[in-house]
């Protein structure tokens, strides 16, 4: 990002004081005073309040995960792993994990690649189609997952797809195309091109100019974009719902379903579940927070 | 900046052989995307279309043919559930957008500012955005179930009542669910609007508080016209997203009680997937299809989205 930027204002420089790049990581006095004389209780009061509503239910489910079955207890101790042993064995969570997994990261890779080919060419071509695509990926956005189910259903009975991890990998993908390849674009677009241009003087071929000049630059776009379709393809319900009716099949949030539409929920049993849904998307946050504020704010938001 | 003219002039003699098919390219890299969209997003559009003009119950296949406007007639005369759950959703759409916008921005605000302990707020305020919508119902319904949850303990507390649960109260499962929403939707707004707030230059507050404004001032005359087009945006996206998800209120409250929360898209789920009437399932979308269009254009133009800015 600091790199794309001092790299943007070396090609075309602005009309700010000279020596003093826009960047919003240079600490410079004016904004220490501007910013700092802020009450600190009128940060921590109100962030501590929003916490507490953020992080209670979190603490809530954990409690219910480790504590035994009957207790009351507000405290997680004594601590018991017999909710996790039997969501994980007997309720197939494992097997639920695995599938999750794979339609996860299936969907990141088809994602990452064919936005990437897609925001390529609409960031660095002119072509006849180029408005109608634009906006045949807006028009998308309004439409409606949920109420698409019927259609694709047919679509992948007629191709033999039902209860299998590809078509819900298809499905995931296709959704999750439009915006991958908008934000895409908008990176791609901060590269300046004359950094491409001069690899092909060098010799190199469009690819190879791209590989080692562009993708490079793209990284802190891509972890946002990637992560994106890893988060949603991991968290959405309907289409496996629907399309994966065999349980050696399902994924983690039809897991979950059924836990809570069972007759008597076992609340401790759910918890366990829950915590086992939380986990791979709580670590692939904490990871990508970071990036996602500087992944949004090079420009994608505007395109 | 203006790539596209660059890359369009006619390269130097060098670089023909990459140059080959200059026309070609662009088209091959959009291939993959735009045959997945075609076949996955736009012929089942199509085909919901085409439902919409057909009898078409899986469960009654003797009827099946074509209706004409016939399911729409019914949609608007006959259908007893379709304007309550219309209603419905525009009343969930228009708190969720609301009150997701202000405290989203309120939350942007604080942690844009300068302190101690940062980033690790940032990371815990903004968790629950990577959360699904079944997992959100499962910890609220550990939170909101009446023997073990938040009630009992307050109940224990002398407040509240034993045995209430707020999820089967006609009374109070509006703003349970609408709670739980929030909980999960909130940082999106956040993330957005604390990335665009990264963009403001210094120098406009610098300059501001040199003439003496204070605080208050610089938000409304600085700040929140910079955040204009990403608020805009950001709020078009979400109330369609809220409008269309299904998720959280299918496993939450299952649309009840007593249908008290079922949303358009909802109701057509149960009518399309449990029903089996595909072909009336198909002339609701249409119409769902129709008002979310409308509604959105009228809010670009509204909104007057990409107008002169400040």
């Amino acid at each position: 990002m600091t790199a794309l930027l001092t790299e943007r204002n070396g090609t075309a420089p602005r009309s700010t004081a000279p020596g003093s790049p826009p960047s919003a990581r240079r600490r410079r006095p004016g904004r220490e005073r501007a910013f700092d004389d802020v009450p600190r209780w009128q940060i921590y009061l109100p962030l501590g309040l929003y916490l507490l509503f953020t992080l209670v239910p979190f603490y809530w489910m954990l409690l219910f995960a480790v504590r035994p079955a009957g207790s009351t207890s507000l405290a997680p101790w004594p601590m018991t792993g017999a909710h996790f042993s039997k969501v994980w064995n007997e309720r197939s969570f494992a097997v639920f994990f695995q599938n999750s997994m794979i339609v996860g990261v299936a969907t990141l890779v088809a994602t990452t690649l064919v936005a990437l080919a897609g925001g390529y060419a609409l960031a660095r071509f002119d072509f006849r189609i180029k408005g109608a695509f634009m906006l045949a990926l807006l028009c998308s956005q309004f439409i409606p997952g949920a109420l698409m189910l019927v259609p694709l259903f047919e679509i992948f009975r007629n191709l033999q797809m039902i209860n299998s991890l590809g078509s819900v990998v298809i499905a995931e993908t296709v959704f999750q195309l439009p915006l991958s390849i908008i934000l895409i674009s908008g990176f791609i677009k901060n590269v300046p091109v004359s950094l491409e241009e001069a690899a092909w003087v060098d010799g190199c071929s469009r690819f190879t100019a791209f590989r080692t000049v562009v993708l490079p630059l793209l990284r802190p776009g891509l972890i946002a974009v990637g992560s994106f379709a890893f988060v949603h393809s991991w968290n959405h319900f309907l289409f496996a719902l629907m399309f994966l009716s065999e349980q050696d099949k399902q994924t983690i949030p039809v897991g979950l379903n059924t836990l809570i539409g069972a007759d008597s929920v076992d609340l401790g049993a759910l918890a366990a579940g829950g915590v086992i849904a939380a986990v791979p998307v709580v670590v692939v946050f904490a990871f990508i927070q970071k990036w996602l504020i500087t992944g949004f704010s090079a420009g994608a938001v505007k395109g | 900046m203006a790539p596209t003219a660059a890359v369009a002039t006619p390269p130097p003699e060098k670089s023909r052989r990459r140059r080959a098919r200059p026309r070609r390219l662009p088209y091959l890299l959009i291939a993959p995307a735009g045959l997945l969209m075609l076949g996955f997003i736009a012929y089942p559009v199509l085909s919901v279309f085409s439902y919409s003009l057909q009898h078409y119950n899986v469960t009654k296949p003797w009827r099946n043919g074509f209706a004409g406007l016939d399911n729409f007639r019914r949609v608007f005369t006959e259908d007893d559930q379709f304007w309550p759950t219309l209603a419905f959703s525009a009343q969930w759409v228009f708190t969720q957008v609301t009150l997701q916008l202000l405290l989203g921005l309120a939350l942007a605000l604080i942690v844009n500012q300068t302190f101690i302990g940062r980033g690790i707020s940032r990371a815990m305020v903004f968790s629950p955005w990577a959360v699904s919508g079944v997992l959100t119902s499962t910890i609220w319904i550990l939170l909101y179930n009446s023997s073990t949850g938040f009630s009992r303990y307050l109940a224990d507390a002398g407040i509240g009542e034993y045995g209430t649960s707020v999820l089967s109260d006609t009374g109070t499962v509006f703003w349970a669910a609408t709670v739980t929403e929030l909980w999960r939707g909130v940082p999106f707004f956040a993330i957005l609007i604390l990335a665009d707030l990264q963009s403001v230059s210094k120098e406009l507050y610098e300059a501001a508080s040199v003439d003496g404004a204070g605080r208050l001032r610089q938000f409304f005359h600085i700040t929140l016209p910079h955040l204009r087009d990403a608020i805009i945006l950001a709020t078009l996206l979400r109330g369609v997203w809220e409008f269309n998800n299904v998720d959280l209120l299918y496993t939450l409250t299952g649309g009840g009680p007593a249908g008290e929360t079922t949303t358009l898209p909802l109701y057509v789920a149960n009518t399309g997937i449990e029903g089996h009437d595909f072909g009336y399932a198909s002339a609701l979308t249409t119409v769902a299809f129709v008002i979310l269009l409308f509604c959105s254009i009228v809010y670009l133009r509204l909104s007057k989205f990409g107008g002169d800015r400040t």
